[in-house]
């Protein structure tokens, strides 16, 4: 086999290894959507933030605005204090409020923002004032259970006792 | 024989195991520093390219297929039974760029092109080749372990990621032709749970370390093989044997060292 042979289906095998790769990043990791555009980041205090993690989508009507950048204590409020990074092109009132879904019943947490009516927009590093806390399954079940305890004297106390 | 044998014993071969492991790594530290020379002529790398990647393009790409088929099959009858049939492309794609891409590509590395590396160089030595180069004042190490050694590292990347290419395309074909998962749930669950950098950046991480171990393993086993035709037969086993289970060891560190963060 001549030289240029061999070096022409050496280089054909490095391309396709290279058009893996590509495959991979594109199709597979989806490489293409993520935003390299600029972002301004946004601040919200929550009594608990649940199973937040950071890199989890920001969505205002179901669409993905943005990212969480970080979660912290704040040691002054005790509160979980979440900077997400909004993307550059979508602004958002004020009086706008944050709250942490749960995609579908046993889905990863995301924060959802719904805007508010004010005609002044949130700048680079404000706070979010309205932010309700994740939805603690735990919690949610103790109170069903108080509720119930509550009531059941009156219906069944007399028969009982 | 007396009570200090049995210790002395263990100690012997103690120091017998230690200083193979001495041996084994200024043997790496030497050709790491002979492999810029032999790059020097660059076509004897590119016709070891050709001998370990391109030949190894077909098994390669057969294994990748057939496993890819077998993961989406086994993959959705789990996921149907929770109604998650459409997370068989995360599931696939994932279990391939994080793992089996990389294992089973160096695994199938060392079978195909680990034993013709080890069998050639333990022959070039039991014919003398290697010590008549010596004379020509021609190193062995730059004429013929390094372009191995830098063609092993480029080819096992290069075929990890076509594993794992034909891997996600067979459960594809699998999934969405034959079964009839929804097609743009198959790529976007995929596109969202797989990460550029964590996932197929350390595959192909997994990859270069696979390639460096298995390439040298082979090199190392063959060049100090004993010159007979059992010493190369027992050297060809050899690199099976040691460079499956570095491979697999090597695999548990990584995987440790990249995927325990959550």
């Amino acid at each position: 086999m001549g030289k240029k042979q061999t070096e022409t289906l050496v280089g054909a095998f490095v391309l396709l290894g290279m058009l893996a790769v590509l495959f991979l990043a594109l199709k597979a990791a989806n490489l293409a959507s993520f935003s390299f555009g600029a972002t301004y980041p946004l601040l919200a205090r929550f009594d608990n933030v649940g199973g937040l993690k950071v890199g989890a989508p920001v969505k205002s009507a179901g669409v993905a605005v943005g990212r969480i950048a970080s979660i912290s204590f704040d040691n002054k409020t005790f509160q979980g204090l979440v900077t997400m990074d909004i993307e550059r092109h979508y602004a958002f009132p004020t009086d706008t409020s944050a709250k942490i879904l749960t995609a579908g019943l046993l889905g990863d947490q995301y924060l959802g923002l719904d805007p508010g009516g004010e005609d002044k927009n949130l700048q680079s590093g404000d706070t979010i004032k309205m932010a309700q806390s994740a939805v603690i399954l735990e919690n949610l079940i103790g109170q069903l259970l108080y509720s119930k305890a509550a009531e059941s004297p009156s219906k069944e106390g007399t028969g009982k006792k | 024989m007396t009570l200090t044998d049995f210790p002395s014993a263990i100690g012997r071969r103690a120091l017998v195991i230690v200083a193979a492991l001495g041996h084994f790594t200024a043997f790496f530290i030497d050709l790491l520093r002979n492999t810029p020379s032999g790059l020097r002529r660059f076509y004897l790398t590119i016709l070891q390219v050709q001998a370990i990647g391109n030949r190894s393009l077909s098994i390669i790409a057969a294994s990748g297929a057939a496993v890819g088929l077998v993961l989406a099959l086994q993959g959705y009858n789990v996921l149907s039974r929770y109604g998650q049939a459409e997370s068989l492309g995360v599931l696939v794609a994932l279990s391939l760029v994080r793992e089996l891409g990389p294992v089973l590509t160096a695994l199938l590395f060392a079978g195909r092109a680990g034993t013709s590396l080890t069998a050639e160089i333990g022959l070039m030595k039991a014919g003398e080749q290697l010590a008549a180069m010596e004379m020509m004042a021609v190193d062995p190490r730059v004429r013929v372990l390094a372009p191995r050694f830098v063609a092993g590292i480029i080819s096992m990347p290069l075929l990890g990621a076509i594993f794992s290419m034909v891997g996600v395309m067979a459960a594809y074909v699998v999934g969405v032709m034959m079964i009839g998962v929804d097609q743009g749930q198959f790529w976007s669950q995929m596109q969202d749970g797989v990460d550029v950098v964590k996932d197929v950046g350390n595959g192909v991480v997994k990859t270069v370390v696979f390639g460096i171990a298995t390439t040298f393993i082979a090199l190392y086993i063959g060049y100090e093989s004993k010159a007979t035709p059992e010493g190369v037969a027992l050297a060809t086993t050899q690199t099976v044997v040691v460079s499956s289970l570095s491979v697999l060891f090597l695999d548990f560190i990584l995987t440790a060292l990249m995927f325990s963060k959550p």
